[in-house]
């Protein structure tokens, strides 16, 4: 799935700069545990989650994170935006469920993540 | 496979060793090689601010080294756990990293106030944190299952009221 689809599915909102509407999200997870993100994510891939603290940006210095997705409204802070900058990590914001935000991908062809 | 095993009156020690790995691990502890190098970071009680910063550190290191991007992921998440650990659960303490040619060596050194059982421990689902650490999306009861699944080899030495040590050993070609 392109990141420009992603965007129109799930109205939401871009908060990196510089988004690549052609993006490839190849394949995501949805969890609020860091234990289950670190456990399930073995290739590039979408986290749709409602942490938003400075741990979750840290996951993708462990594993390969395509972009994150906050679910439920949630915002960052700016200086969770800048270091997900300085990482060269999409981040995304939904006013959208956790439940709702999968749902629509999955219905749309993105798949589940290899576990 | 080998159980619990208690060495002294009061410290109770863990290992688990991928029985592919046994002979090499042994190997190992009986050499006691030096490291070609040598990282060293401290890791501050309740810092979540900065906690995995040591294990980020690490895996770019070994990146540069050449290591594989699969065995990296499994050191990444095997330190990155138990350098939570250490923040969550612990006053404090450190981690130091030794990589050698075939493996890697990581060793967790807290200041307490130690794991009153290690065998119930390790039994996913199970956890002792509290509130802030669960709301931060910690907590889980599997960090240390997380820790055995990753690394080649896993050892444990703790009791109730002392420090403990945590140390993992994944070897580059597993």
């Amino acid at each position: 799935m392109k990141l420009k689809e992603l965007v129109t599915l799930l109205e939401a909102e871009i908060l990196t700069p510089d988004p690549d509407p052609e993006l490839d999200i190849p394949c995501a997870f949805a969890s609020d545990l860091i234990s289950d993100i670190l456990m399930c994510t073995k290739e590039p891939t979408l986290v749709l989650t409602g942490l938003t603290n400075t741990q979750v940006i840290r996951l993708a210095d462990m594993i390969d994170i395509v972009a994150i997705v906050f679910v439920r409204g949630k915002r960052p802070s700016m200086e969770l935006v800048e270091m997900a900058t300085e990482r060269n990590l999409l981040l995304i914001t939904t006013r959208m469920t956790l439940y709702r935000s999968s749902g629509l991908l999955y219905n749309a062809g993105l798949r589940s993540c290899k576990i | 496979m080998l159980a619990c095993v208690a060495v002294k009156s009061s410290m109770a020690e863990y290992w688990n060793i991928d029985p592919a790995f046994e002979e090499a691990v042994n190997a190992f502890i009986s050499k006691k090689p030096e490291a070609g190098v040598v990282l060293e970071f401290e890791i501050g009680e309740r810092d979540f601010v900065n906690s995995g910063k040591g294990s980020a550190e690490v895996k770019n290191t070994l990146k540069r080294l050449g290591i594989g991007p699969e065995i990296l992921r499994r050191i990444a998440v095997a330190s990155y756990e138990a350098e939570i650990n250490v923040t969550a659960h612990s006053q404090g303490g450190k981690m130091e990293s030794f990589i050698h040619d075939e493996l890697i060596h990581i060793r967790f050194t807290d200041k307490g106030p130690g794991i009153a059982d290690i065998e119930q421990a390790m039994v996913p689902g199970f956890s002792t944190a509290d509130d802030l650490v669960r709301e931060m999306g910690f907590g889980a009861g599997l960090g240390l299952p997380n820790i055995k699944k990753n690394s080649d080899a896993l050892h444990i030495v703790s009791a109730k009221g002392e420090p403990t040590t945590v140390e993992i050993f994944i070897f580059y070609g597993s």
